[in-house]
């Protein structure tokens, strides 16, 4: 078990990158403009990227190595890319109808991390491992889930629930690293798949925008109801 | 000899899947597709049969044929012959003729994900290949292009890929509690971890069970999960609403067994088992309230799907003998009727050209054959003898008396009455109820759309009227080697 016995070093390294992205999923929570979340989920993608070179190094697993790059370069630079592209493309640059202001969403999220530290204390306490990095890592895990599943309910345009999910996702491979670093096959085909999730979206994306000319915000999808 | 049809039955459809994309041409990928089904149909039966004699490993452990596996399997190879001879009637309706040949290129690679997501061995790979069977599903569900069926496959992809998302957490957290007991790195196979399950932390693996079961529990369509369902099944191609329905959904429940079955090794089966109760529960009151006021057709349907996937996740978390068996006959007897169902439903609204039931009037005069065959089918699915569903749910039912879910029983027979009427009453209105202004029907409706409906109705009675003994030792033997690690 890799996280019981870290050294310090390792250990305050590992928990100042996952208390880094979890920033950056408050970013995303407490702004209106796509192209914030973009860049602020490029940036965490990259630092997951360097966590898991890092969990890497400090535990002996060379093959977290060919894991960083994939993910710096698929979740770091390609769909990042491609969300940027889009939203070029749609011209629609901010989310203009909000169930919670910003503000409010940060008290939400604010609430989700502390409920997950709840869960997370208990989890290690159980587990004998109070006290370890393990706890921030269960944490961060959770939280960043529970903030994904918040910007998939308070927001409506199609890209933002795109990147709810792939927040969501990047909370799970940042808690894998830390936790299970001996997972790693499963996580590279992962990582692959994410983005066939992804590619599949915009096309179901680009049949959406032909079948109603123009609009990509889900306030519009009340066809079905009942 | 289990090697060889394992490999028939998943590379019959990867070849239709090529063929289609080599040719181009309707009516080869109608061909390709149909054959191909019938292929896995033959394998799917022998292979249900050989099952029984212990679960057979290949490829270093990564692909188990095991009884659940073999059975679930044979459900979704029986839908997937059924539909793929309806779908060479029904598709050509639609007037997409350059682009069918793409439809079965897809048709036949959702078969063929979810084939490979019963053998799968390894919870990873299981999880991979469910996330797979939704990225081709989707394309299917949006084939028509309609608003509608755009918004049903957005809605479907978004809604089940965040629900699969919980679903990898919790297999991240099934192996975080298996590394105490295994070490760092291991093979995460399901018997691995039910051997090791006992020696789990039970905090760790209650957590891990309730994401997993939420995770997946969104692609079976258990309520509260279920919103994508309706839309999704009701805006697709009939085919693959049936699909959909009797197969895929069938899949995804396979995977809360082999969990239910870690859990129950773990040591918080009552726990697990009364979760997964309550689910059930709750998508039977889901479904009758919904199933009482619908006016789409296929939308009833839809809600049906979510009443029965209630009834078996009740049938499996009451356990036991009866429990498991019950559920195992009522997956095969709900495939059987759905694939019925949306069949005629598919074939009413191409006729009558709308999916409202207040508009379609009169079904047995315009069809006689026909209707009589769908009505039989509605009076199978809310559970009336002498058709199969009233064997299984009465099982199911007997289950629960003897493992003490006396709630979870009252609250199914209540449920199942108010569906029964619920239902019927739609169907009354549509055969009897004489009404000026509803549309009459158009088209002919062809034999590739009929004689599916024979095909599905003819086991559902000969099953309800007679359960061979070789069946039932088979179920007994499932239920014996899912509870085999429990203490």
């Amino acid at each position: 078990m890799l996280v019981a016995h870290l050294d310090p070093l390792a250990s305050s390294i590992f928990s100042l990158m996952a208390i880094a992205s979890l920033l950056l999923a408050f970013v995303m929570l407490g702004s209106r403009w796509l192209n914030n979340y973009l860049y602020a989920f490029a940036a965490q993608s990259w630092i997951i990227a360097a966590l898991s070179a890092s969990v890497g190094f400090y535990g002996g697993y060379p093959e977290l190595y060919l894991i960083a790059v994939l993910t710096a370069l698929f979740r770091g630079l390609f769909l990042p890319y491609l969300l940027w592209r889009i939203v070029r493309r749609l011209n629609v640059a901010r989310e203009i109808h909000v169930i919670l202001q910003p503000s409010s969403a940060l008290v939400a999220g604010a609430f989700c991390v502390i409920f997950s530290l709840a869960v997370g204390y208990r989890v290690s306490q159980s587990l004998g491992l109070a006290g370890t990095a393990a706890v921030l890592a269960l944490t961060v895990m959770l939280s960043m889930t529970l903030i994904g599943f918040l910007m998939l309910a308070v927001r409506y345009e199609a890209l933002s629930q795109i990147l709810g999910l792939l927040v969501l996702e990047n909370g799970v491979f940042l808690g894998v690293q830390i936790l299970v670093p001996g997972m790693p096959l499963l996580i590279e085909i992962v990582i692959l798949f994410d983005l066939m999730i992804v590619v599949a979206c915009f096309g179901v994306l680009i049949q959406y925008l032909f079948a109603h000319a123009g609009t990509t915000s889900s306030l519009k999808l009340k066809r079905l109801v009942g | 000899m289990v090697g060889a049809l394992l490999f028939a039955m998943t590379i019959a459809p990867a070849a239709a899947v090529l063929g289609c994309l080599v040719f181009h041409e309707r009516s080869i990928a109608e061909k390709l597709n149909l054959a191909a089904s019938v292929v896995v149909f033959a394998a799917a039966v022998v292979l249900a049969v050989l099952s029984a004699k212990g679960p057979y490993h290949f490829w270093a452990d990564y692909i188990v044929l095991d009884m659940p596996g073999a059975w679930v399997t044979l459900c979704t190879a029986i839908v997937y012959l059924l539909a793929s001879i309806f779908a060479v009637g029904y598709m050509r309706l639609l007037g997409e003729e350059e682009k069918l040949w793409s439809f079965y290129a897809l048709f036949a690679g959702f078969a063929l994900t979810v084939l490979v997501s019963t053998l799968m061995n390894n919870a990873g790979l299981y999880w991979i290949a469910i996330e797979l069977t939704t990225l081709v599903s989707t394309f299917l569900v949006g084939f028509e292009r309609a608003a509608e069926s755009v918004e049903a496959a957005w809605k479907y992809i978004i809604i089940v890929s965040a629900g699969i998302s919980l679903a990898l957490l919790g297999t991240v957290l099934f192996y975080w509690s298996g590394s105490f007991v295994l070490g760092p790195v291991y093979d995460m196979t399901w018997a691995t971890l039910q051997q090791a399950a006992p020696k789990m932390d039970a905090t760790l693996v209650s957590l891990a069970y309730l994401l997993v079961l939420i995770g997946y529990g969104t692609k079976v369509g258990l309520a509260p999960m279920h919103t994508w369902l309706p839309d999704a099944h009701s805006e697709s191609p009939a085919p693959v609403s049936a699909m959909l329905s009797g197969a895929l959904l069938n899949g995804a429940m396979l995977g809360i067994v082999r969990y239910l079955a870690i859990a129950d090794a773990a040591g918080i089966g009552p726990f697990a088992r009364t979760v997964l109760v309550a689910l059930g529960v709750l998508s039977l009151l889901v479904g009758a309230l919904f199933i009482v006021r619908q006016n789409g057709i296929k939308r009833l349907m839809a809600y049906s799907s979510v009443e029965h996937m209630g009834v078996v996740a009740l049938g499996f978390g009451f356990g036991g003998v009866f429990g498991v068996a019950g559920a195992l006959y009522h997956m095969l007897n709900h495939s059987l009727n759905k694939s019925l169902m949306f069949f005629g439903a598919g074939n009413v609204m191409r006729s009558f050209g709308t999916k409202e039931i207040d508009r379609i009037r009169d079904v047995w005069t315009h069809y006689p054959v026909q209707g009589s065959l769908w009505l039989a089918g509605a009076v199978a699915i809310t559970g009336a003898p002498p058709f199969g569903l009233f064997l299984s749910e009465l099982i199911i039912l007997r289950g629960g008396i003897e493992r003490n879910y006396g709630w979870a029983v009252a609250a199914m027979v209540v449920l199942l009455v108010i569906i029964f009427i619920g239902f019927l009453n739609h169907f009354r209105e549509m055969y009897f109820q004489p009404t000026a202004g509803a549309d009459s029907p158009a088209a002919a409706i062809s034999a590739w759309c009929v004689a599916p409906m024979w095909l599905a109705l003819a086991p559902l009675l000969l099953f309800g009227l007679w359960w061979p003994s070789g069946m039932w030792q088979h179920f007994s033997a499932i239920a014996q080697s899912l509870a085999g690690a429990a203490p």
